[in-house]
C-alpha cells in the first residue's frame, strides 16, 4: 500500500473513538431524562441541568481528541 | 478549494523584530486585542451608569458578574472570593475569544494550542503554589487517597501525580481542541454548500446550508460551554489546593 492510501486509512480508523464519546453522551442525557421522568421536580434544580452540561461537555471532548488525530494525520503529514 | 485549516493561518499585520525574537502583532494578537476591548467595553460602559433598572448592557455586565461569583461560591465555597477577579478574568477572556471568533473573516485565537496552554499552565503553576503556600510540606498529602491501605500506596502515587501533571493539558487540549474541530466542521460543511449548489444550480446547496445554520447555533453553544468548563475546572483545581481532599 502507498503512503497516502494509509494516510487515508489511520486517519478512517482514528475517528472510530468517536463512537465511545457517542455511547457516552447517550448515557448523560439517557439518565438526566430519567431522573427527569421519575421526579419531574428534578428539571427545576438548575444545578442537575449543569452537571449535565458539563458532563456532556467533557465527554465530548474525547471524541475531538481522536478527531484532531485524524485531522493531523490528514493535514499535517 | 482552500485547505479548510487555512483558517488558523497567523498572518502578521505589524511586523516587529526584536532581535531574531518574532514578536509581530499578528491577528491572533488583534483578535485576542478585542476580546480584551469588547470585556471591558462591556463592563465599563455596562456599569458607567449604574441605575436600579437596568438597561440591557448592564443586565448583560451584572449577570456574568452573578455568574462567576455563583461559580465560585459553589465550588470553593466562601474561602473562594479572594480568586474572583482570575477566575472572572479568565471566563471572559475565553468567553469573548470563542464568541468573537464565530464573526465572518473573524480570527479564533483560542483555536491556537499554544494560547489555551499559556492559560492553562498559568493555572495549573498558580494553583501549585497556592497549595504549597497554605499547606507547606502536608500539600504532597494530596497524592495520597485517603482511606487506602498502605500496600497500595506505590501503585496509587504514581497513578495521582500522573493525573495531577496531566490536568494543564487536559484543560489546554479540551478548549483547543473544540474549537478547532468546531471551525474545521464549519469550513468543511461550507464546502458543501458550495460543491452541491454548483452542480445542481444552487438548490441542493440549501440542504447543507440549514445543516451550516444549525452547526453555528451548536458552535455558539459550545463557545459558552467550554469557557465555563474552563472557568470551573480552575475553580475546581483551586477548591483541591485549598482543601486538599
Amino acid at each position: 500500500m502507498d503512503a497516502s492510501a494509509v494516510k487515508l486509512l489511520g486517519a478512517g480508523i482514528a475517528v472510530l473513538g468517536v463512537i465511545g464519546s457517542g455511547i457516552g453522551i447517550g448515557n448523560i442525557f439517557s439518565a438526566y431524562i430519567q431522573a427527569v421522568a421519575r421526579n419531574p421536580s428534578a428539571r427545576r434544580e438548575t444545578d442537575m441541568f449543569t452537571m449535565t452540561m458539563l458532563g456532556f461537555a467533557l465527554v465530548e471532548a474525547l471524541a475531538l481528541f481522536a478527531l484532531i488525530i485524524a485531522l493531523l494525520l490528514l493535514f499535517v503529514f | 478549494m482552500a485547505s479548510p485549516l487555512e483558517q488558523f493561518e497567523i498572518k502578521a499585520i505589524v511586523p516587529i523584530q526584536v532581535g531574531g525574537l518574532d514578536i509581530s502583532f499578528t491577528n491572533s494578537s488583534a483578535a485576542m486585542a478585542a476580546a480584551l476591548v469588547v470585556g471591558t467595553g462591556l463592563l465599563v460602559f455596562g456599569m458607567g451608569r449604574a441605575s436600579v433598572v437596568p438597561g440591557r448592557l448592564q443586565s448583560i455586565a451584572e449577570m456574568s458578574y452573578e455568574f462567576v461569583a455563583g461559580l465560585i461560591s459553589d465550588t470553593v465555597g466562601a474561602e473562594g472570593k479572594r480568586y474572583f477577579p482570575f477566575v472572572f478574568t479568565l471566563f471572559m477572556f475565553v468567553l469573548l475569544g470563542n464568541l468573537l471568533g464565530m464573526l465572518p473573516y473573524s480570527f479564533t485565537f483560542t483555536s491556537h494550542i499554544i494560547v489555551t496552554f499559556a492559560m492553562a499552565a498559568m493555572v495549573f503553576i498558580g494553583v501549585t503554589i497556592l497549595g504549597l503556600v497554605k499547606h507547606k510540606m502536608h500539600f504532597f498529602s494530596f497524592f495520597v487517597p485517603p482511606g487506602v491501605p498502605v500496600a497500595m500506596w506505590p501503585l496509587l502515587i504514581p497513578i495521582e501525580i500522573i493525573s495531577y501533571l496531566s490536568r494543564p493539558i487536559s484543560l489546554s487540549v479540551r478548549l483547543f481542541a473544540n474549537m478547532l474541530a468546531g471551525h474545521t466542521l464549519l469550513k468543511v460543511i461550507g464546502g458543501f454548500v458550495f460543491g452541491l449548489g454548483a452542480i445542481t444550480f444552487g438548490v441542493g446547496g440549501l440542504l447543507p446550508l440549514a445543516l451550516m445554520v444549525a452547526l453555528t447555533g451548536l458552535e455558539i453553544v459550545i463557545a459558552f460551554l467550554q469557557a465555563y468548563v474552563f472557568a470551573i475546572l480552575t475553580c475546581l483545581y483551586i477548591n483541591d489546593a485549598l482543601h486538599l481532599h
